[in-house]
C-alpha cells in the first residue's frame, strides 16, 4: 500500500495545480475534451476542475460506449430478445438504457428472456447448457470490449457453437474523435486520451490529432494524479509551442498497443460504413460488423431486425453534451426530469455517463475542494 | 462494465486453453488470457493483469495494480457491483 499514499498525496496534486497555473499564458483560455468516460467519472468525483486555474477547462466527450448507442439500436436488440426461443445476454450497464418503447428491464418484465452477463463468454455458456435455444450477445463497447467479443465469436464457431450469436454494436473511438474535430460548435486545445481502449490500439492511431488538426493528445491513467499530470503534459506541449501524442499512462498503454487484440478483431468484424451514435447523427466508418465468414454467430442476419430509427427525445439534450459542447447541468433536464432512476437520455445511466457523474459527485466538490486547498 | 480490475494469476490452467485462475479481491476466478498469450513474456503466477469483461487485457506491474485497487474501492458501488458480476460469471465451470 506504500504506492498508493504516494501516489494519491495530496500535496503533489498541490504541486501539480501550481505548475499548470504557471504555464497558463495570460489572456488565454484553454480548453481540454477528456474522451473517456472513465476519466470523466475520476474528474467529478475527486472535483479536479477545482484543481486547474479558471482558464483552463475539461470538457467531456463521447467515450461512454452505454451512452452512445442510439434508441433505435435498443428497439432492434428488444424486437431480437422477442422472438421464439431467444435469450437475450447483455452487460448490466445496458438494463435500464432508455430505447423509443422502453428498456431491456421492461422488455424483461413484459415476458422477453433478458440475462445480465458479467463477460461474453457467459454468453456462451448459457448457449451451450440451452441448445434448444438461440441465445444472443448484446456486443456493445470500444476498442476495450472488441476483442473479448471477438475472443467469444472464434470460439463459439471452434465449438460449432450455432445457436450463438452476437448483436454486434462496437464503435471505434477513432471516428468519434475526427467528427469532434470537425463539428464547428467546438474549439479544443487538445485531447486526454482514453486509457482502457489505448491498450488496445495503442497510441499511434492518434497521431493524425497532432499532425492534421495541430491539437496534442496525452493518453492519460484513470488516477486523480494521472489525470492533472495529462494536464500538465497537455500545457507544456503548448507553452513550447509542440504538438504531439504523448503516452502519461506507459505502466499500462504499450505505444504499439495490443497486436492480438487488435488481429482478432479483424479476423471477426469489418467496418460498417457508417453507425449512428446517439447524439451525434450518422458517423462513416465508427463501427464494427460481423465479417461474411462469421454470419453463423450475426444476429442480424438471423433475425429480422426492424432497423429502427428514433429520434431522441426533444427534450435530451444528450447529443451536446457527448461532444462536451454543454455541460451536464446546462440540460433543461438535468435533475429535474432526468435523474439516474428515470434517465431520459442515455449519459444519465451508465456510472461513466458524463450526467451520472456529475448528479452523483459534481454539485458537491467544487466549495469544498477549494474549501480544502486553500492554504 | 468499463471497468479494468487488477488480479493476480495463481496459475495457469493447464486443463483449460487459454485460462488462468486468478486472484481478484482475494476471491479466486478463471479468467481468460488469450489476447496476452502472444506477448514476448509468458504469463506465470505472482504476473498482475489488468481483467476486462472476463478477459485479461493488459499486464501490469504489483505497483499499478495497487494503485488501482484503492483507486476501485473509493468508486464504491460501481467496483462492488463488477466484483459480484465477476463473482457470479463462473468460466472455468464448464469447456
Ligand atoms: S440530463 Fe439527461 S437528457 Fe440531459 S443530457 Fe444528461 S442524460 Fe441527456
Amino acid at each position: 500500500m506504500r504506492f498508493v499514499d504516494e501516489f494519491r498525496d495530496a500535496e503533489k496534486a498541490r504541486v501539480l495545480s501550481a505548475r499548470i497555473a504557471a504555464l497558463c499564458e495570460p489572456g488565454r483560455h484553454y480548453k481540454f475534451m477528456e474522451v473517456c468516460g472513465g476519466h470523466t467519472h475520476t474528474i467529478y468525483k475527486h472535483g479536479l476542475e477545482d484543481y486547474l486555474p479558471e482558464t483552463v477547462s475539461l470538457v467531456h466527450g463521447p467515450g461512454c460506449p452505454v451512452c452512445v448507442i442510439p434508441m433505435g439500436r435498443l428497439d432492434d436488440a428488444i424486437a431480437i430478445a422477442e422472438q421464439p426461443d431467444v435469450i437475450m445476454t447483455t452487460f448490466g450497464d445496458m438494463m435500464r438504457v432508455p430505447g423509443g418503447r422502453g428498456s431491456f428491464y421492461d422488455a424483461n418484465a413484459a415476458g422477453a428472456d433478458i440475462r445480465m452477463v458479467y463477460s461474453p463468454l457467459d454468453s456462451l455458456k448459457i448457449a451451450r447448457a440451452n441448445p434448444d435455444k438461440r441465445v444472443v450477445f448484446m456486443a456493445i463497447g470500444f476498442e476495450t470490449t472488441a476483442p473479448s467479443t471477438a475472443m467469444t465469436v472464434l470460439r463459439a464457431a471452434a465449438e460449432k457453437l450455432d445457436n450463438f450469436s452476437i448483436f454486434c454494436n462496437h464503435v471505434t473511438i477513432i471516428p468519434a474523435i475526427k467528427a469532434i474535430l470537425d463539428s464547428p460548435d467546438l474549439r479544443l486545445d487538445g485531447f486526454i486520451g482514453p486509457g482502457h481502449v489505448s491498450t488496445v490500439i495503442g497510441c499511434r492511431p492518434y497521431e493524425f490529432i497532432a499532425r492534421e488538426h495541430g491539437k496534442p493528445l496525452v493518453c492519460a491513467g484513470f488516477e486523480p494524479l494521472d489525470i492533472l499530470q495529462s494536464v500538465f503534459m497537455l500545457m507544456t506541449q503548448l507553452a513550447q509551442r509542440r504538438c504531439e501524442v504523448e503516452n502519461q499512462y506507459a505502466r499500462v498503454v504499450p505505444w504499439h498497443g495490443n497486436p492480438k487484440a487488435l488481429r482478432v478483431i479483424g479476423q471477426t468484424m469489418a467496418l460498417r460504413p457508417y453507425f449512428e451514435w446517439r447524439g451525434l447523427g450518422f458517423i462513416a466508418q465508427s463501427a464494427l460488423q460481423v465479417r461474411d465468414e462469421y454470419a453463423a454467430h450475426d444476429a442480424e442476419r438471423i433475425f429480422s431486425v426492424p432497423g429502427v430509427r428514433v429520434a431522441d427525445p426533444k427534450a435530451c439534450q444528450c447529443g451536446e453534451v457527448l461532444k462536451g459542447v454543454l455541460k451536464p447541468w446546462e440540460c433543461k433536464v438535468f435533475g429535474t426530469a432526468c435523474t439516474p432512476e428515470t434517465p431520459i437520455g442515455t449519459c444519465m445511466v451508465s456510472s461513466e455517463g458524463a450526467c451520472a457523474a456529475y448528479y452523483n459527485f459534481g454539485r458537491f466538490t467544487r466549495d469544498r475542494v477549494k474549501e480544502a486547498t486553500r492554504s | 462494465m468499463c471497468l479494468g480490475i487488477p488480479g493476480e494469476i495463481v496459475e495457469i490452467m493447464a486443463d483449460r486453453e487459454d485460462f488462468a485462475m486468478v486472484s481478484v479481491a482475494g476471491v479466486k476466478r478463471a479468467v481468460n488470457i488469450g489476447l496476452l498469450t502472444e506477448d514476448e513474456i509468458q504469463l506465470k503466477a505472482g504476473d498482475w493483469i489488468l481483467i476486462h469483461v472476463g478477459f485479461a487485457l493488459s499486464r501490469i506491474d504489483e505497483a499499478e495494480a495497487a494503485h488501482s485497487i484503492k483507486m476501485l474501492e473509493g468508486m464504491g458501488q460501481a467496483y462492488t457491483d463488477e466484483l459480484i458480476a465477476l463473482a457470479q460469471s463462473d468460466l472455468a465451470s464448464d469447456r
